[in-house]
C-alpha cells in the first residue's frame, strides 16, 4: 500500500517570490473584439496579482463558456477552460480537493445565471473558497447577440426582435438570495475600484461573489454608459463604504435613507444626515444589503457599487477536510486489510 | 438433488444439495431485512449463495396491495453457484398480495409457506382475491404450509409489556425464526445481529428475539418435522469468507484503488437508485481520506470530479442511467482534458425513470457512443457482486494510468444481490503507479523550457502537472489543442491528427484476452458482459452435464474488446449473445467482427435465469444437429 497523501502539501516552495504583471500574463494572444471590456478586468487582475503576494503555481482560474471564460488563457497561472454553465461546480472539486490553492472563477452572465445558475447558487450556500467573477453585459456575445438571464424586459435583440417579454435577474439580489457571504459590485470602467473589490473577494474565506458591470462594445455597446463613464459616475454610482453614511453626487448631496418599502434615495438635505443610512457589510441578516441591491431599477439610474456584504462564515472546504482529520484522529488512518474484514467473516 | 436422511446425525433431517427460498411480503414487513439475516446466517454457515432482493420503487406503496410487495429470493447451496435460482423451491408469503404476485415463481408441488391472519376479507380483497385461495384448491399442487404468524407473535410478545401494534411489526423474525429451523439455520448470529442493530432499545430486542424463538419453536413443536432440511456447507476454496453485495464490493474496490495509487479518493454524487449505496458506503470511509460530495445535481457531481481530478485526487462520481444521461457533456470535457475519471453506471430499467428498482443492462450503447463528437472511453463492466470490487480497481486502474475517464458497468441485480467472497489478501493486490509531471518537458524558440501538457509518451499519454507545481502553469480546456503544446487550435490539420490521437491511445490501451469456457471445440458459442455471467455460466454448466457441447466467454472490457476476440468468435457456427437489453453488444459484434451473432434478449427488471439461457442454447443446438441431419 502507498501512503496516501494530500496533493499539495508535499511541495516546499520556499518564500513568495516578487513578480510582475509580465509574470501573470500568458504567451496567448489576446482574442477578445477589440474594446471589451473584458480588457481592463484582464488588465486590472494582472496588475493587482503582485500586489497580493499570490504564487502563480497556487493560483488557478476555473471559467465555463462564453467570452468572459477565455479569460484563464490569458492569465499565466494554472487553468481550466471547462463547459458552459459548470466553473463552479468544477471549481468547487478543485477547491475541496486542493485548499491549498487561491481558486478563481470567472464567467458571464449566461454562463453562471442561466446554464449555470443552479451551480452558482449551491457554490455560495455551501460557502466554498472560490473567488467567483460574474462579468454582466447584459448580452450574449459568443453566440451573436441574444438576451441574456440580466437583459432588461424590453430589450430588443435577435432572439427578441420587438422586445423581450421577461425581467432580468438583479445578480447581486441572487447572490443575497443564496445568503452569499461576500457580495460586491465594481465596473470595467474603473481599474482602482476593481482591484479593491478583487482583493476583498481575494481576502474573504469563503465563496466571494462579484459583479462586475462590463461593455460588450459590439452587441450591447453602452448599456452601463449612463452610471460609469467619467463624467456621470459621482451622480450615478453610490460608492459602498463599511462603516460610512451612503452618501453619493458631485456634493454627497444625495443618500441613502430607510423607507417603508426598504431603502430610498433621498436629498441629504431634506431629511438630515442622521437619517443617512450607516453602511455595515458585516450584518448577517442579508435584508438590508439586499434591499440595496435594489434600489437601482435600471442600469440608468442610480446604483451601488462595492461592496454589499462581507460576513464570516465556516468555509466549507476547511469544514470537510475537518471532519476527515477527526475522524482519522479518532480512528487512526484506514486499514484496508481491516476494511474487507469489516463484516461478519468465515473461514473455509 | 439427493435425499439423505441424518447427515448430520439429526433425525428426520432431509440433506439437499441446494435450496431457492423466497420471502415476499409488504414492503412494510421487512422482507429484505428477513432475506437479509437468512442469507448471512448461511454465509456464516458455510453455504455458497446468491441472492436476489426486489423491491418496489415507492418507499411505501399502499399498504397490503400487489404493488407493494417486496421479496428477497436467495439461493443456497453445498457446491459453487452463479445464480439466484430458476424458480424458488419455497415461498414465504406474507400477505394475499405476495402470494398472488408471487406464485407464479413457486416450483410446481414447492413449499409455500402463509401467514394466514392475513388472509382477512379486507387483504384478500386489496389484493384482488374474492374469496380466499386457501379455502379453494387452487393451491393443490403445493405443499402448503399456514402459520398464524401475526397471532403467535403478539402472543410471545404479551408479556414483554409489547404494544399489540409492536409486535406486529416483529412477525417477519417469526418467519425468519420458522425458516431457520426448517433449514437447519445456526439461531446465534441472527440473535447477536438483533442485540447490535437494537441496542439500546430493549422492548424491541425483546420483541424481535421472542418472535424468532416462537418462530423457531413452532417448527420443532408442530408436525413440520417432516420438512426439516439441511444444506450443507459448500466446498469452496480456503480461505476467508465474507458475504458482500455489488454496491459494498465496488465501494470497497475505489477505497482500495486510493490506497494502491497513493492518491485520495474524491467521490462526486447525487442521489440516484440503485447507485446511492455507493455514496452512503464512502461517506462512511473518511479514514481513509475518502472525500464525498453530494452535489446539486449529476453534473455538479462529474464537474466537481473533473476538478478534483485536475487536483490530483483519484476522482469518481457514481450515478445511473439517467444520471449517466445529464454527465455526458461533462465527460465529453473529460475526454478533450485527458484527466483520470471514473464514472461508474449502476444501470437500471429504462428509459427515462423507468423501473428504478429493477435490472436491466440497456446503457451500453450510451456508455459506447454516447457523448458528443468522437470520444471513446474505456469501459469495463463486473460480472458478480464481488467482482465490482476487481472491476473498480480496474476500472481505477486504466483511468490513472492512461489519464482517460473511464466507464464502470454495473447493474441494479449486482448492485443489490451478495454472494460469498473469498478475501483478496491486501499485499497481493498490484499498485496502481501514478507519476505527475514535475519538469519541463519541452524548449521554447528562445530555449528556455517549457511544459507543453499535450505532448504524448510512447502510449500516447499525456503528461499531467498538478497545480502547484512550480514552473508548470498552464492552460487546458476543452476547445481543440495544438498537438503537443495544448494551445487552442482551429487548425484542420490539427483536429483530425487530435481526432485520431485520442481514438488511437484509447484503442490501444491492452486488455487480457478472452478465455474460452466449456467445450472449445463446440459449435455453440455463448457471449456475456456484466451479469449475464452467472446465468451464462450456469446455464452452460447444465448443457455441458448432460453431454453436448457448448462453450461460453465473457467480456469484462467492453471497450477496447480483447484482441482475440475476432479469432474466437469466427470458430464458432452460431453466436449466441444473452443481454438484459434488445441486442446491444451483439450489434457492436456484428459491426467490429461481420459475424452473424445472435440476441437473447429480456427486459423485464430482472437478471436471466439458468434454465432461460438453458432453453435457448438447447433449441440452438437442436437446429444445428438439425441441419447437419
Amino acid at each position: 500500500m502507498t501512503d496516501v497523501l494530500d496533493p499539495g502539501t508535499e511541495m516546499d516552495l520556499g518564500p513568495v517570490p516578487e513578480t510582475t504583471r509580465a509574470d501573470w500574463s500568458s504567451d496567448q494572444e489576446v482574442r477578445w473584439c477589440p474594446g471589451c471590456g473584458d480588457y481592463s478586468i484582464l488588465s486590472a487582475m494582472q496588475m493587482l496579482m503582485p500586489e497580493l503576494g499570490a504564487r502563480r503555481e497556487k493560483t488557478v482560474f476555473i471559467s465555463g463558456i462564453g467570452c468572459a471564460a477565455r479569460f484563464p488563457y490569458y492569465m499565466d497561472t494554472y487553468g481550466v477552460h471547462t463547459i458552459h454553465g459548470r466553473a463552479p461546480a468544477v471549481a468547487t472539486g478543485l477547491a475541496m480537493a486542493r485548499p491549498d490553492l487561491d481558486v478563481w472563477v470567472i464567467g458571464g452572465d449566461g454562463d453562471m445565471l442561466s446554464i449555470g445558475g443552479n451551480h452558482l447558487i449551491h457554490a455560495l450556500r455551501r460557502n466554498i473558497n472560490l473567488n467567483i467573477l460574474l462579468f454582466n453585459n447584459q448580452i450574449y456575445g459568443l453566440t451573436k447577440g441574444q438576451f441574456s438571464p440580466t437583459s432588461q424586459k424590453g430589450k430588443v435583440t435577435k432572439s427578441s426582435p420587438v422586445g423581450l417579454v421577461s425581467r432580468p435577474f438583479n445578480p447581486i439580489s441572487v447572490a443575497l438570495g443564496a445568503e452569499a457571504t461576500f457580495v460586491a459590485r465594481t465596473h470595467d470602467m474603473d481599474r482602482r475600484h476593481m482591484q479593491e473589490v478583487f482583493r476583498r473577494a481575494y481576502e474573504h474565506e469563503g465563496s466571494a461573489f462579484v459583479e462586475v458591470l462590463q461593455n460588450c462594445n459590439i452587441f450591447n455597446d453602452g448599456v452601463f454608459a449612463s452610471i460609469t463613464k467619467k463624467d456621470v459616475r459621482e451622480d450615478m454610482l453610490i460608492d459602498l463604504q463599511h462603516g460610512k453614511p451612503i452618501l453619493f453626487g458631485s456634493e454627497k448631496q444625495f443618500g441613502v435613507t430607510r423607507g417603508p418599502e426598504g431603502v430610498v434615495i433621498v436629498e441629504v438635505a431634506e431629511v438630515g444626515i442622521e437619517h443617512i443610512l450607516v453602511h455595515d457589510e458585516t450584518i448577517r441578516n442579508p435584508s438590508t444589503a439586499f434591499s440595496l441591491s435594489r434600489l437601482a431599477k435600471t442600469p440608468a439610474t442610480p446604483t451601488p457599487v462595492g461592496v454589499f456584504r462581507a460576513i464570516d462564515s465556516g468555509e466549507y472546504s476547511t469544514s470537510v477536510a475537518a471532519q476527515i482529520r477527526e475522524v482519522q484522529a479518532q480512528l487512526g488512518k484506514g486499514d484496508l486489510a481491516e476494511l474487507l474484514r469489516s463484516q461478519p467473516t468465515w473461514k473455509v | 438433488m439427493t435425499d439423505m436422511v441424518e447427515a448430520t446425525g439429526v433425525a428426520d433431517v432431509r440433506e439437499l444439495d441446494e435450496v431457492i427460498i423466497r420471502f415476499a411480503g409488504d414492503s412494510g414487513d421487512g422482507m429484505q431485512l428477513t432475506g437479509d439475516r437468512f442469507t448471512n446466517a448461511s454465509a456464516l454457515f458455510g453455504n455458497d449463495l446468491s441472492t436476489l432482493p426486489e423491491y418496489p420503487a415507492e418507499i411505501r406503496a399502499p399498504a397490503g396491495t400487489l404493488a407493494g410487495v417486496s421479496a428477497f429470493q436467495v439461493h443456497i447451496s453445498n457446491y459453487d453457484i452463479t445464480t439466484p435460482g430458476d424458480a424458488p423451491d419455497v415461498l414465504v408469503a406474507m400477505n394475499p398480495a405476495a402470494l398472488r404476485s408471487d406464485l407464479h415463481t413457486l416450483v410446481p408441488g414447492g413449499t409455500l409457506i402463509v401467514n394466514k391472519d392475513t388472509f382477512d376479507e379486507r387483504n384478500l380483497a386489496k389484493a384482488g382475491y374474492d374469496h380466499s385461495p386457501l379455502d379453494g384448491d387452487e393451491l393443490a399442487g403445493y405443499s402448503v404450509i399456514e402459520v398464524a404468524m401475526t397471532s403467535i407473535t403478539k402472543d410471545a410478545c404479551k408479556d414483554l409489556g409489547v404494544k399489540p401494534r409492536d409486535a406486529d411489526r416483529s412477525k417477519n423474525f417469526f418467519a425468519l425464526g420458522l425458516l431457520s429451523w426448517m433449514y437447519s439455520r445456526p439461531v446465534e448470529p441472527t440473535l447477536d445481529w438483533i442485540d447490535s442493530k437494537f441496542a439500546g432499545k430493549d422492548l424491541v430486542i425483546g420483541a424481535n428475539k421472542a418472535a424468532f424463538n416462537a418462530g423457531h419453536a413452532y417448527g420443532e413443536t408442530t408436525e413440520l418435522g417432516a420438512q426439516r432440511v439441511i444444506v450443507n456447507a459448500a466446498s469452496l476454496s480456503p480461505g476467508t469468507y465474507t458475504n458482500i453485495n455489488g454496491n459494498m464490493a465496488l465501494s470497497w474496490g475505489l477505497v482500495a484503488a486510493s490506497q494502491l495509487s497513493g492518491l485520495p479518493l474524491y467521490l462526486g454524487s447525487y442521489p440516484i437508485t440503485p447507485a446511492t449505496d455507493i455514496l452512503h458506503e464512502l461517506s462512511k470511509h473518511k479514514a481513509f481520506g475518502v472525500t464525498t460530495f453530494q452535489a446539486e445535481d449529476e453534473i455538479a457531481a462529474v464537474g466537481a470530479a473533473i476538478g478534483a481530478s485536475y487536483g490530483g485526487s483519484l476522482a469518481v462520481t457514481t450515478t445511473s442511467g439517467p444520471g449517466l444521461a445529464l454527465k455526458g457533456e461533462a465527460m465529453g470535457l473529460a475526454v478533450s482534458l485527458e484527466l483520470p475519471l471514473v464514472v461508474v453506471n449502476i444501470q437500471r430499467g429504462g428509459p427515462s425513470t423507468g423501473l428504478p428498482t429493477k435490472t436491466e443492462a440497456a446503457d451500453l450503447m450510451m456508455a459506447m457512443y454516447g457523448r458528443h463528437g468522437e470520444s471513446p472511453m474505456p469501459i469495463v463492466a463486473a460480472r458478480t457482486p464481488s467482482d465490482c470490487f476487481d472491476t473498480a480497481i480496474e476500472a481505477a486502474r486504466i483511468a490513472l494510468t492512461y489519464n482517460t475517464p473511464v466507464l464502470l458497468l454495473s447493474d441494479g441485480y449486482l448492485a443489490n444481490g451478495s454472494e460469498p467472497w473469498l478475501l483478496p489478501e491486501v499485499e497481493d493486490l498490484e499498485p496502481i503507479v501514478v507519476k505527475h509531471a514535475t519538469e519541463f518537458n519541452q524548449t521554447n524558440e528562445d530555449g528556455d523550457g517549457v511544459f507543453w501538457p499535450y505532448l504524448r509518451d510512447e502510449n500516447l499519454v499525456r503528461p499531467i502537472a498538478l497545480p502547484g507545481t512550480p514552473d508548470l502553469m498552464h492552460r487546458i480546456g476543452g476547445l481543440e489543442k495544438e498537438d503537443g503544446s495544448g494551445n487552442v487550435s482551429y487548425d484542420p490539420e490539427n483536429h483530425e491528427r487530435m481526432v485520431h490521437l485520442r481514438d488511437r491511445r484509447i484503442a490501444s490501451i491492452p486488455v487480457p484476452d478472452v478465455v474460452i469456457e466449456g467445450d472449445e471445440d463446440a459449435d455453440l458459442l455463448v457471449v456475456g458482459w456484466g451479469s449475464t455471467w452467472g446465468a451464462i455460466t450456469g446455464a452452460v454448466r447444465r448443457v455441458r452435464t448432460s453431454g453436448r457441447k457448448v462453450a461460453s466467454v465473457h467480456l469484462t472490457h467492453l471497450y477496447p474488446l480483447p484482441a482475440n476476440l475476432g479469432d474466437v468468435l469466427r470458430s464458432y457456427e452460431r453466436v449466441l449473445v444473452p443481454e438484459l437489453n434488445l441486442g446491444q453488444l451483439v450489434r457492436i459484434l456484428r459491426a467490429e467482427y461481420l459475424v452473424d451473432a445472435e440476441p437473447l434478449s429480456k427486459m423485464r427488471g430482472q437478471p436471466f435465469t439458468a434454465g432461460e439461457i438453458q432453453h435457448a442454447i438447447g433449441e440452438r443446438l437442436v437446429a444445428l444437429e438439425g441441419d447437419r441431419s
